[in-house]
This record gives structure tokens, sequence and C-alpha cells, in this order.
């Protein structure tokens, strides 16, 4: 008997016909080819999310980014207008890159009124137009008007920075998000300005580190070490059942329990964890986010033991909303078939004393601790997956839904490139 | 000996551990791995049974207030976590199976 209502057909994975419930192939996360393929169908061809705008608090900040799976660096920067524009970092004289500070492949931010080219000082303002030539007289026939920064697509959703790179893309950045976003709105993302963020260069393609965050199948094995004995025990013995799960178009997300705070028995936590009122969760004193109700994406079914919600925004952002009023965002960027950099990042309502900033470090040093179990199982699991062994498919239960959800929507997309570019070849 | 102290003077009885107060998930982190067993014990229990005084300390002053010896402490008790999950979990200063893997801090509260 499932401890939480299932769908009518008896399982998550079977109210969603089209994911199947066979045995699944990894080879979309061991192949240089298919990569190059994601490359083109996902990286190129979806909205991808860089931030937030409080990144670019003012008129003239910016930031750039280098977006090795699109093969491309882009400055992101906030315009006289309030606009948040986005353009490829190149300067159209030459080709050198337009931004950057010591070194060429770092990524750099500040705020400014203009770009200068290091080359040849041409100048581009923050809306792209190019507004100084040096010795334009030398040149032939040329009018700036016709050399504009190369614009890339960018839109803003709720405070959050999306860019695609498809110059032809017609789907606006809503549209493309959904159902499950749209239930999001209204959230108070905008108070959440108290931030910290880790990096960690992966060794696994980066679906496969994705796979590790959407099921908490192996959260009470993995990471028994981290429940005092008993409670480990316990945990192991009960397994983990989501709340819920909802699949909308390429996105996903899991509803789960979890993190009641205070605990009813102290002995359940860790001595530290009981000193500071924090743990994984978050703050057992919840912040104050000024709303009434959580938005109707948030804890779905309403539960009491809600603990906390993971959206999957395809491709590679997720958002965690905990109980406690807090926001983990994860961002998995890959730099070939077989690494990635992971970005976490903590949004807390800005504390007011030491004991709320403590309670917060203990929060994101957790998630620290979490993640590093999770990274280090991940580059065995891809050493394995690249082996030479005759083991190709691999069973996935019903609470891992969303990876089987995550694998078909990557050779979804890149089946139906190829099925466009082939057209005529 | 003439030394100047890091800490406030009410926790005069941590100053041996003032080598904690460390701005800097990062630099703490650091720290925690370069440390065997013995001294991040030694530092927890120093530290752990002062835990609420030192909260109660901190919170006389706004955060963005903190006087130079009172933000120290803040730091010291950063690492103090950094410090509970070799002492209170793993039994050992790497997280298990960790292995070559780390996590940095790229952006974090100047405070
Ligand atoms: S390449 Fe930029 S001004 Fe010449
Ligand atoms: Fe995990």
């Amino acid at each position: 008997m499932p401890h939480y209502t299932k769908p009518a057909e008896g399982s998550w994975t079977q109210h969603y016909p089209e994911l199947g419930t066979d045995p699944v192939s990894y080879d979309d996360s061991i192949s240089p080819e298919f990569y190059e393929l994601e490359r083109e169908a996902i990286f190129r061809r979806t909205w991808l999310n860089l931030g937030r705008v409080e990144q670019l608090p003012r008129k003239g900040s910016y930031f750039t980014r280098e977006m090795d799976a699109a093969g491309t660096s882009i400055i992101v920067v906030r315009g006289m207008d309030d606009e948040v524009r986005a353009f490829h970092n190149m300067c159209r004289h030459r080709g050198n890159k337009l931004v950057w500070q010591d070194y060429p492949r770092e990524e750099t931010s500040g705020v400014c009124r203009q770009f200068q080219c290091k080359y040849h000082a041409w100048r581009y303002d923050l809306q792209g137009q190019c507004t100084f030539v040096q010795q334009e007289q030398e040149f032939f026939d040329l009018d700036k008007a016709d050399y504009s920064l190369a614009a890339v697509q960018c839109e803003v959703w709720e405070g959050w920075i999306f860019v695609n790179f498809d110059a032809s893309n017609t789907t606006p950045l809503r549209e493309y998000l959904g159902e499950l976003a749209w239930g999001l709105e209204g959230y108070p993302f905008d108070k959440l300005t108290q931030v910290h963020r880790y990096r960690s260069e992966i060794g696994a393609n980066w679906k496969l580190f994705i796979d590790a965050f959407v099921e908490f199948y192996h959260a009470p094995i993995l990471h028994s070490g981290q429940y005092q004995p008993d409670e480990a025990a316990k945990v192991a013995s009960y397994g983990y059942e989501a709340l819920a799960y909802g699949i909308d178009g390429p996105h996903g997300m899991v509803s789960s329990w979890g993190g009641i705070a205070p605990p009813k028995d102290p002995s359940m936590v860790k001595p530290m964890e009981r000193e500071l009122r924090s743990g994984l969760f978050g703050p057992w004193d919840h912040a104050d986010l000024g709303i009434d109700e959580l938005p109707p994406s948030v804890n779905p079914t309403r539960h009491k033991n809600w603990g906390t919600d993971s959206f999957v925004f395809f491709p590679n952002f997720m958002i965690l909303f905990w109980k406690p009023n807090w926001v983990l965002t994860y961002h998995y960027w890959p730099t070939s078939y077989n690494t990635h950099i992971f970005e976490g990042t903590a949004y807390f309502v800005p504390p007011k004393t030491a004991r709320e900033r403590l309670a917060q470090e203990y929060a994101v040093v957790s998630f620290k601790e979490y993640g590093l179990q999770d990274a280090n199982t991940l580059e065995a699991t891809q050493s394995m997956l690249e082996s030479n062994t005759p083991v190709k498919t691999f069973p996935l239960n019903d609470q891992e839904i969303l990876l089987r959800h995550l694998h078909h929507t990557a050779r979804r997309y890149v089946d139906e490139y190829q099925k466009t570019t082939l057209v005529g070849a | 000996m003439a030394t100047t102290s890091v800490l406030p003077s009410e926790f005069a009885d941590l100053e041996p551990f003032a080598g904690w107060a460390l701005q800097g998930e990062r630099a703490r982190y650091a720290k925690r791995i370069e440390s065997t067993m013995d001294e991040l014990q030694a530092f927890y229990d120093a530290a752990f049974p002062r835990t609420q005084a030192a909260l109660d300390y901190l919170d006389q002053f706004p955060l963005d207030e903190l006087p130079e010896d009172a933000k120290h402490l803040l730091w010291l008790y950063c690492a103090l976590i950094t410090v509970s999950f070799p002492v209170e979990a793993w039994r050992q200063p790497r997280v298990p199976d960790s292995g070559a893997s780390s996590i940095d801090a790229i952006l974090e509260p100047v405070i």
C-alpha cells in the first residue's frame, strides 16, 4: 500500500504513458556524438536560465557568461530603460571578445555606460548599437547602424533571466515554461536577496547529476550517515515515497514530505541542528514572505507533511522550494559529454540577527555536505556506464519517474532536431 | 607577552581557537580538511557548549553593525558548523566517499 495516493493508473509512471515502464539505456549520457546533437537540439534551441534580475541591480549593470554548451560567450546587461538584454560577446569589427578582464575565458561583471572594445576602441551602447568607430573615414561606406552587437533573445519571468540562442525561436518564455511555472507566479522571489552560490566541476554527464537530484529513493541510503543512527535505520526501512509528481511537456516536479521542524524528538537530529534550530530543510523558524498562501504549484497537494518541492525546467534549471521559505536553484552547464559545471544557489530572506544568519549557514553547509556525497557517486556511475560491460539497460522504479522523463525528453528533442535537419538532405 | 585578542573578551576561553575565525566558507572548509580529527574535536568540545552564549552575545547588535571582534565570533561559529559534520556524522575530516570532488563557495554574504 502506498503511503501517499497514486494516480488511478496505479503508478505515476503509467499516468504518463509516453514514458513507458521498460528499463532504459543511458547511451545518451556516454556519447560525444549524442552530446554534440544535444548542443544543437537543446542548448541552442531552448530557454536557458542565467539567474536573477537582482544580479543586475542598476542601469548599466552587466555580467558575462561563458556558454560552452551553446558554443558562445554572452553579455547580459540592464539598459538605461531598465530592460535586460543579451548579446553575443563579440566586437563587430574583427571579432575580438568585447567584455572581459585579464583572462578572456573568465566571466566578469560590473557597471558601465557603454562597451568599448580593447582592440581598436569601437564602442557600443547598452542596447547594442555601435556608437563609435575609430577613424571611421578610413572605412568603405560603413554605416554604424549595420554593426550592432548580435542580439540573443532574452526574457525575464518572475525576475528570472532566460536567454534563447535560436534566433528563429517564436515561443515566448512564459509559454515555454508552461503550467508548472504559471503556478509559481506570485512567489516573492524578490524578497530572497541573501545569496550563497556554490560551484563544482563534475565528472559526469549533465543529465546524470539532474537524475541524482530528482529522486529521493537514494536519500535514506546514500545519505544515511547524516542521520542519527536510530533515525537512519528507521528511514531506511520506510524507504521513500513522494507526495506527488507532475509533468508538463519537457518540465517536471516532485513534491516531497520531510524536514518536520522542530522535530518531535530532538534526539532525531544532530546536536548542532538543535543548537542552531536549523537543518538541511532550512531554519526551523520560518522566514516571513509576506504572502497569505503559497502559489498553487508549491505543495500542490497542500499536504501537512510537505517539506520541499523540486521543479525541473528543461533542460538544466531546477528550483527547490523549502517549507521554511527559502529557495535553492541548481544549474548544470555541460562542458563535454562527461563533464559539466554544477551551480547551487541558495536564496534567503536577509537575516536580521546573527542567530538567523547562522541558521541559514547551517542549511547551506548541509546542502554542500549532501552534494559532495551525490557528486562523487556520479563519477562512479559515469565511469561504469562508459565501461565496456554487456549491461545496456537499467530498470527505473516509480519514484524515479523524473529521470525517465528527463532522458526521454532529451532524446525527443534530439530526434525532432534530426528529423527537421535531415529533411531535404 | 602582549597579545591582541581576536574575540570579544567574554569569549577569552575560545581565544586558543581564534584561528577558526575565518571569513568565507572556502577558507573554513580548507582548514577543516587540513586538520586532524583530534584538532576538530578539541575545537568542537570548546566551542559547542558556548553556542547559546555566543548567539545571545551576537544578537545584541544588528547584523550589519557587528563590531570587528563580534564578526570574528560569528565566523568562528560558521566554522563550528563546518566542523560539526566531521565530529557529529562522518568521524573523519572529509565527507566519506567524496574523493576528489569539491564544491566551492563562489558567492557569499559579506558578513
Ligand atoms: S576588434 Fe573590436 S575594435 Fe577592432
Ligand atoms: Fe542526494
